[in-house]
């Protein structure tokens, strides 16, 4: 009885905000609402024992992702009245697409009996969460951790290389195309000249 | 008694609000980003609905790596973002005609 109240209550919420996240007139507000969906479905997913990922999801993305989009739509000088234009215009075919969405999704989910609905949850296993992901995460799973990680690092290098830009005068970078175009006439010049120092011979020496 | 339905259809739900969001702040495209970020989260939603009511791991190891996806993809997105700004000093997508494509 507990769960299904709070479950009523946080989907509640969730919708609401993820309302909000599109139709917020300030970026910065749908952000924030952004931060609200994501702390909620953290809670929902506690509620179903999966605690270790609701955590997750608020240390990466509340506490970094949702920074991010902060820190940048801050700095954007965004013209807000620009960028709504066009929405009363797209919200009947917006919301007819979302319409047929949705009852084709629930239609799928009601009309074909699902097996599984009755079974109980991980409720009370001797393991927590944790140490389940734990045991399968390095050993089953470990080439596609090590696949995550090169993926992690190749979006660091991309966000790094997109963003940097070149003001440091002391900075030394290659002109590639400058070095390919580089031929024998730039670099070596024949001349013709006379001989600086004259060589003499020591009259003593030959005599000798 | 709260079954795996509800759960699969309030992720429904969510996917289909970020749908419509894309459709209506097709101009901005900041707002698109984030209604993609909804759309991952509703999917997981629906992987750790099953995980959890099927008693087996496996989907909620495929969530972590779509947060480490999700995560990788947002980064990117931002610093193209801030490429294009400094560049043609607006985020408008029609504005965005830079290759001619």
């Amino acid at each position: 009885m507990l769960t299904s109240v709070f479950f009523y209550l946080f989907a509640a919420i969730l919708v609401i905000s993820a309302i909000r996240v599109i139709t917020a007139k300030n970026p910065v507000h749908a952000v924030l609402y952004l931060v609200l969906s994501f702390v909620t479905s953290s809670a929902l997913w506690i509620m179903l024992n999966v605690e270790f990922l609701a955590l997750t999801l608020i240390v990466v993305y509340v506490g970094a992702v949702m920074v991010l989009f902060l820190f940048v739509v801050m700095m954007l000088d965004i013209d807000v009245e620009a960028m709504r234009k066009g929405f009363w215009r797209n919200l009947p075919l917006a919301a007819i697409i979302g319409l047929i969405i949705v009852v084709e999704m629930i239609a799928v989910l009601v009309t074909k009996p699902l097996v599984i609905m009755s079974a109980p949850e991980l409720a009370n296993s001797s393991v927590s969460n944790s140490n389940q992901l734990g045991f399968v995460l390095y050993t089953e799973y470990s080439y596609p951790v090590e696949l995550a990680s090169i993926i992690l690092l190749v979006g660091l290098v991309i966000a790094v290389a997109l963003t940097l830009r070149k003001t440091n005068k002391n900075a030394k970078y290659q002109n590639i195309s400058k070095q390919i175009a580089v031929t024998h006439i730039g670099r070596v010049e024949m001349i013709r000249m006379k001989p600086e120092v004259e060589f003499k011979l020591d009259e003593k020496e030959i005599a000798e | 008694m709260i079954g795996i339905h509800h759960y699969l259809i309030l992720s429904a739900v969510l996917f289909t609000i970020s749908i419509m969001g894309i459709f209506l702040n097709r101009k901005n495209i900041i707002v698109v980003l984030m209604s993609i970020e909804l759309m991952l989260l509703s999917v997981n939603f629906n992987f750790i609905a099953f995980s959890s009511f099927l008693h087996n791991i496996a989907g909620q190891i495929f969530v972590f790596f779509t947060l480490t996806v999700a995560a990788a993809e947002a980064s990117i997105g931002l610093a193209i973002l801030i490429l294009l700004f400094r560049n043609i000093r607006s985020i408008n997508v029609q504005d965005m005609d830079k290759l001619q494509g």
